[in-house]
């Protein structure tokens, strides 16, 4: 045992010194967790934002132009003023999500008590805005209209009032989230590449035959190969959460970063050892490229990170409940968003360990044979 | 060749119209000097040969004799062309034929003999009719004819050099140039090599031939020699000159009478005390060992026995089995049949144990390079689990036995070839093993390190009883065995002390006598390669060729990179699988699992009230379909807690005397306490929590009758377009077929060229007439067409099986489809381009697709709502152009006219990307 433990450290350091070489490797991990991050945290907003509105107005009134005053920044951008056929157009072209149609006489048929109809056309392609956008804009619509009547509608006063406060994130920040999850896809992408890749290098350069004839087993390359990999990731990862993610951008880590380090490392040993898999079963570079790609692109899709897992059809919720991917996520958010411990996170973490012990399983098992085939 | 022009003397003073001149010229490769201050100057029309140890420089030299190495320094004038003129070197290069270093290094493994030399053909702009003349003749004379059809890669050495001369030969070219062409083939086919280049000759007398080798013997058969040291040159004559100037018999002799007076010191003569079996038995038996790979079986029922402390040599060409037969004893590879003993023991793949006694060297060169000597050797000691200080001790003592001090700290990459195999040899000797297994531990090396090296043999097998099992291809290196074994065809053909075979046969030399062996092996077998009994007069039939210029020359081209591509592409089954099955994957699985319909909202309640009122309101949430509850909190931290567990979505908190104040209108207020972890999410929970709140407000009133409420002033009539029912799968659908077709086109193409340019058949755009904007059309047009098969399956599912009707123009579509996979594949080209390493190219290509395609594109949020970087991003990367058109097609149902100005961009991008790439590939090596 103790033999193995010097095997694998002398073959982890190895690995160290070879990653050192490579300053362009070395160079995209740093992108990826600096750059990338900040890139996306910056660029996406999860929610509705920043929505491009337009207003086809035919009234001309005080009114209109209130309505059209109402609409305003973080939700919408400012409105602009078109015509109906340059409305369609834009909808078709993808550059306008909302067109609210003022239609003539609009303010004096109100005021009239004619109950006049304020149309607002929705591109319902654009789902992460459509449909909370109307709500948005029914509710500022109304609210515009209701201090323009001249005798206040006297509304009734209802009997209770809410009073709604968003935990975990009070301001519905996006960066908090697209910060931390972008992360998550970078450790996902990068281990099975680094991993997967470096197989395949040794492979074609025949330095795995050179190791297998001194008294060092596949086990011990292997693991030595997950570890060595796995550990940059990690570090990596972890400095760019505390650096890059909670000093740069400020979001707050609510949960124990002792409990999460250990998770991660958890799941960069899983992805890590699922590239290494995927090395055994591609037989060059080439394919490796093409056989990582849906992996982690299927892995990054259903894993949560893109859409609410809780929005997904229930049958495929129990069915990616297996996934790594997906139990590191809803860990992730539990741990740093609801700083949830141990107690909530085992079975996550449960799910993830025992998918790191499969796929080193599956990875050693064939690692000889994809030698043997190789010679 | 008496006719040649005089010997050596002042560069003439204008470009020498004739021959090859070279003045001044200077290489570098980092701060390392291969060339210092070369001037030579050759007559045309002769044969000349570059002789030299390894990493003199002999390969630089030749490069840029050719034009296909950049000239750094001083000047190169090569049939009248100056090497320095773009123009006039591009035009040069239809003239010349280069061929690399390396068994078959030009050559494309899958492509078949006549598919190789087509591509060639094609390259130089040859017609179909003089394409077809050509390679029937080349195939004759060089004995290939019978198989045209068999892949390179399942040729042997000395076929696949036969099949890199055809390709060479195929334009007819002035100029010949052979890099260490006979270098790892077996004796018989160097010797139908040079009997082939010689008769090639006879028939276009006009050609001038430059080779360079290792080994001396054939040197003495060119009429020029150019004998290099250090990256300098020693002597430019006429052989002869040169053999009388130094009063030697043979070159080898002449060579090193021309070394300096200090390095001629280690070159005496090598004396190997007789061998005298020890007894206790044989060290390695081999009984009827056979190895099958599937069909192929590549080593044949071989027995051999080697005592201990001989050395026992494997002697064949490349591909014999040699390498095989060595893993097999190793443990590498399994047995198929047979057994395998060392000391006794029957060899097992994970007997750690004898691995101890092992020692073993592969071919190529197997320590890492991004480690230094020191590094290499320290770790291979402490593998060997010898303690860290041990293994310091054993590293110096090795770094002094095998004269490696000077180099302790540099890294093996740059070292010449000689220094490195001496570096396996040391790692392999470091842990005292008991048996060497060397594979070809010589090849590519110099005689003078050649001599060094088996200097260690001989001191380790009479001196320290190490037994030895060497292969090798040097009949002088076999010669010096204990015993050999020549081996053809995964068969051993006879086994015995060298003198005793070479009597056995009755022949000259050990060569002869093997050579003979081999003639006896291959007169039965249907592979043998007759040679010069070529009927068909090579090169005068067709005469010379007019290549295809203009237009029609530069898509023929074109077309010969994009066939080739295009044959291998087809090959490669799996590489096709992924290709058009990875994007089925994709859309499957995110067209089923990406959606924003809010499924169910749980929730807890924290009552503190228990009363009508309150109950009611809870109520109100147990009967939305989208409400479900949880196990109710007890207090408020309790409902903190669910929330934090993840048990629940919100929490709602009903005050104490929340029905008192309700009643009596006091407006009281209750708690939403959302999970807002994902802000999509929590805006979502919140928007129907408030919603089922204000109906039920609203029903309160109208019940009570209280107050009665005013009718709404004005109608709010949101009407969702192109999306009515407002379903997930029919917004998400295009948007994962420009996912897909982002991600997996550019993986395609993203190791084209860097690919090559490790695997190094990059050389044959360097040394061939065609440009780097014909290959890189060439590479990307096979994958477009992949791609696009990949396009129209997903196309057709989305239709069919995901039930999202295509309200468009399936035209446009496509028609934006085909400019997005140029943009794609070019983008792939592009990576590629810039990276330097294969590894970096994949990792490139996925962080470059994945994050703008997945954030910036309008997969999920609208690319006119991005601001900043990411709507720059978005602009600029091609995604979010074809993600307006495939929405627009298939959700929105608009036509081609809209997407004028997305065709346009993504048009535009795509000759970006070849545009870049095109500036980033030099058409020469540096």
């Amino acid at each position: 045992m103790r033999r193995w433990g010097i095997t694998v450290w002398l073959l982890c350091r190895k690995e160290a010194l070879s990653l050192r070489r490579d300053g362009v490797l070395l160079g995209l991990i740093v992108f990826a967790f600096t750059a990338a991050i900040l890139i996306v945290a910056y660029g996406v907003k999860a929610e509705v934002s920043h929505a491009t509105i337009a207003f086809i107005d035919e009234d001309g009134s005080t009114l209109s132009r209130q309505l059209r005053e109402g609409v305003q920044e973080p939700y919408f951008q400012a409105p602009v003023l078109v015509d109906r056929r340059t409305a369609r157009e834009r909808l078709d072209r993808g550059t306008l999500i909302f067109v609210v149609d003022v239609p003539p006489r609009f303010e004096a048929d109100l005021l009239a008590g004619r109950v006049p109809s304020l149309d607002i056309q929705v591109d319902a392609t654009a789902m992460t805005q459509a449909g909370l956008g109307v709500v948005y804009l029914q509710d500022i619509f109304l609210h515009r209209i209701a201090d323009a009547m001249p005798r206040p509608v006297a509304g009734p006063a209802p009997p209770f009032h809410l009073v709604p406060r968003i935990r975990f994130n009070p301001n519905s920040e996006s960066a908090w989230f697209t910060s931390v999850m972008q992360i998550v896809t970078d450790v996902t992408v990068l281990s099975i590449i680094l991993v997967g890749a470096a197989v395949i290098r040794e492979r074609e350069h025949g330095t795995i035959e050179h190791l297998l004839v001194l008294p060092v087993s596949a086990g011990e390359i292997a693991v030595a190969k997950i570890i060595a990999n796995a550990l940059v990731i990690f570090v990596a990862a972890l400095l760019s959460l505390l650096l890059v993610v909670h000093v740069w951008l400020g979001v707050p880590l609510a949960g124990s970063p002792g409990l999460f380090a250990v998770c991660l490392f958890a799941y960069v040993i899983a992805v890590s050892a699922l590239g290494m898999m995927l090395a055994t079963i591609a037989p060059a570079m080439p394919q490796f490229g093409l056989l990582a790609v849906p992996v982690y692109a299927v892995a990054y899709l259903l894993s949560g990170a893109a859409t609410p897992v809780a929005n997904m059809p229930t049958l495929l919720q129990k069915a990616i409940s297996v996934l790594p991917t997906t139990q590191f996520v809803s860990l992730t958010q539990s741990i740093l968003y609801r700083g949830a411990g141990l107690e909530t996170v085992w079975l996550p973490l449960l799910v993830i360990l025992i998918s790191a012990a499969l796929f080193l399983l599956v990875a050693l098992v064939r690692f000889r044979s994809m030698l043997a085939r190789q010679g | 060749m008496s006719d040649a022009p005089p010997t050596t003397g002042v560069p003439p003073a204008a470009p020498y119209e004739a021959g090859i001149w070279v003045a001044g010229v200077r290489h570098r490769y980092g701060r390392a000097e291969a060339l210092h201050d070369v001037s030579i100057d050759l007559p045309a029309g002769a044969t000349i040969g570059v002789i030299g140890p390894d990493g003199v420089g002999k390969s630089t030299l030749l490069g840029l004799i050719a034009g296909v190495r950049r000239l750094q320094a001083g000047r190169v004038v090569t049939l009248g062309c100056d090497m320095a003129d773009r123009r006039a070197r591009e035009a040069f290069l239809g003239r010349v034929a280069f061929m690399p270093q390396g068994l078959g290094k030009n050559l494309y493994p899958t492509l078949s003999v006549r598919e190789n030399i087509d591509f060639f053909a094609r390259l130089f702009g040859l017609d179909a009719v003089t394409r077809q003349a050509r390679i029937a003749q080349l195939l004759d004379a060089t004995g290939l004819a019978p198989f045209p059809d068999r892949p390179a890669a399942q040729l042997s050495g000395g076929m696949k050099q036969k099949v890199s001369l055809c390709c060479a030969l195929v334009h007819d070219p002035d100029l010949l140039i052979l890099d260490e062409p006979t270098t790892g083939v077996d004796p018989l086919s160097r010797r139908q090599f040079w009997t082939l280049v010689d008769q090639l000759r006879a028939r276009r007398p006009g050609m001038s031939v430059i080779v360079s080798t290792a080994y001396m013997e054939e040197a003495e058969r060119f009429d020029w020699l150019v004998a290099m040291k250090d990256g300098r040159v020693l002597a430019c004559d006429r052989t002869q000159a040169i053999l009388r100037r130094t009063g030697r018999a043979t070159l080898e002799e002449a060579y090193v009478s021309l070394l300096p007076e200090a390095e001629r010191a280690g070159a005496s003569a090598l004396s190997i005390p007789p061998y005298r079996d020890p007894g206790g038995g044989p060290a390695i038996e081999a009984d009827g060992l056979t190895k099958r790979f599937g069909r192929f079986v590549a080593v044949d029922h071989v027995s051999f026995h080697i005592g201990r402390g001989e050395i026992f040599g494997f002697l064949g060409s490349n591909g014999c089995g040699k390498s095989t037969t060595m893993k097999m004893l190793t443990g590498l590879l399994d047995v198929s049949e047979g057994s395998a003993r060392v000391f006794g023991r029957p060899v097992r793949a994970g007997d750690l144990e004898s691995r101890m006694r092992i020692g073993y060297m592969s071919q190529a060169f197997s320590l890492y390079e991004e480690l230094t000597v020191r590094q290499n050797l320290l770790l291979q000691a402490r593998l060997f689990r010898f303690s860290a200080g041990e293994a310091e001790r054993r590293v110096l003592a090795a770094l002094a036995d095998f004269a490696l001090e000077g180099v302790a700290d540099l890294r093996p990459g740059g070292l010449p070839l000689g220094i490195r195999q001496r570096l396996q040899l040391a790692a392999a000797c470091i842990n005292d093993p008991s048996i060497l297994i060397l594979d070809e531990p010589t090849s590519g090396v110099d005689p003078a390190a050649r001599e060094m090296f088996w200097k260690h043999l001989v001191a380790l097998s009479r001196g320290k009883r190490v037994t030895i099992f060497v292969s090798t291809h040097f009949m002088n290196e076999a010669a010096r065995c204990d015993r050999i074994s020549f081996m053809h065809r995964g068969r051993v053909l006879a086994v015995g002390a060298p003198e005793a075979l070479v009597q056995a046969r009755h022949a000259a030399t050990l060569e002869d006598a093997f050579v003979a062996c081999l003639e006896e092996a291959m007169a039965g077998d249907k592979d043998s390669v007759p040679v010069g009994e070529a009927s068909a007069p090579v090169m005068a039939a067709a005469g010379r060729h007019v290549p295809a210029t203009g237009i029609g020359g530069w898509v023929a081209r074109a077309y010969a990179f994009a066939r080739r591509e295009a044959v291998e592409l087809l090959r490669d089954r799996l590489r096709l699988l992924f290709a058009v099955g990875g994007p089925v994957v994709l859309l499957l699985i995110a067209a089923f699992s990406i959606s924003f319909d809010v499924n169910t909202i749980r929730f807890t309640v924290c009552d503190h009230d228990h009363t009508q009122a309150s109950r009611e309101l809870v109520e109100q949430f147990q009967g939305s379909p989208y409400f479900v509850q949880q196990a109710s909190s007890p207090d408020r931290d309790a409902l903190e807690a669910r929330l934090r567990r993840g048990e629940a979505d919100i929490g709602i908190d009903i005050p104490a005397a929340f029905g008192r104040d309700v009643a009596a209108g006091r407006d009281p207020a209750v708690g939403l306490a959302i999970d807002g972890a994902v802000p999509f999410l929590g805006a979502n929970i919140r928007a129907y929590a408030e919603g089922v709140v204000m109906q039920y407000e609203q029903a309160m009133m109208r019940e009570k009758g209280v107050i009665r409420l005013d009718p709404s002033p004005v109608q709010i009539l949101p009407r969702f377009v192109y999306n009515q029912e407002f379903r997930s799968v029919y917004a998400i659908t295009p948007g994962i077929i420009m996912l897909a077709l982002i991600l997996i086109p550019t993986m395609l193409t993203a190791l084209g060229v860097v690919r090559e340019k490790e695997i190094g058949s990059i050389m044959n755009l360097y040394a061939s007439p065609a440009t780097v904007g014909q290959y890189l059309l060439g590479k990307q047009m096979p994958y477009v067409l992949v791609a696009l098969v990949a396009y129209a399956a997903l196309v057709l599912l989305s239709v069919t099986c995901l039930g999202v009707p295509l309200k468009g123009s399936l035209l446009a579509l496509s028609m934006g489809a085909l400019l997005y996979l140029f943009a794609a594949t070019g983008l792939g080209l592009l990576v590629s381009a810039f990276t330097t390493s294969q590894v970096a190219a994949i990792f490139g290509a996925a962080l470059i697709c994945l994050i703008p395609g997945v954030n910036f594109s309008g997969l999920l949020y609208p690319v006119s709502t991005l601001s900043g970087l990411g709507y720059g991003i978005g602009m600029v990367f091609p995604a979010g152009w074809f993600q307006i058109i495939s929405l627009g097609s298939f959700t929105k149902g608009v036509g081609a006219a809209t997407f004028t100005t997305a065709g346009l961009v993504l048009a535009a991008s795509a000759m970006g990307c070849m545009l870049g790439a095109r500036l980033l590939i030099r058409k020469q090596e540096p």
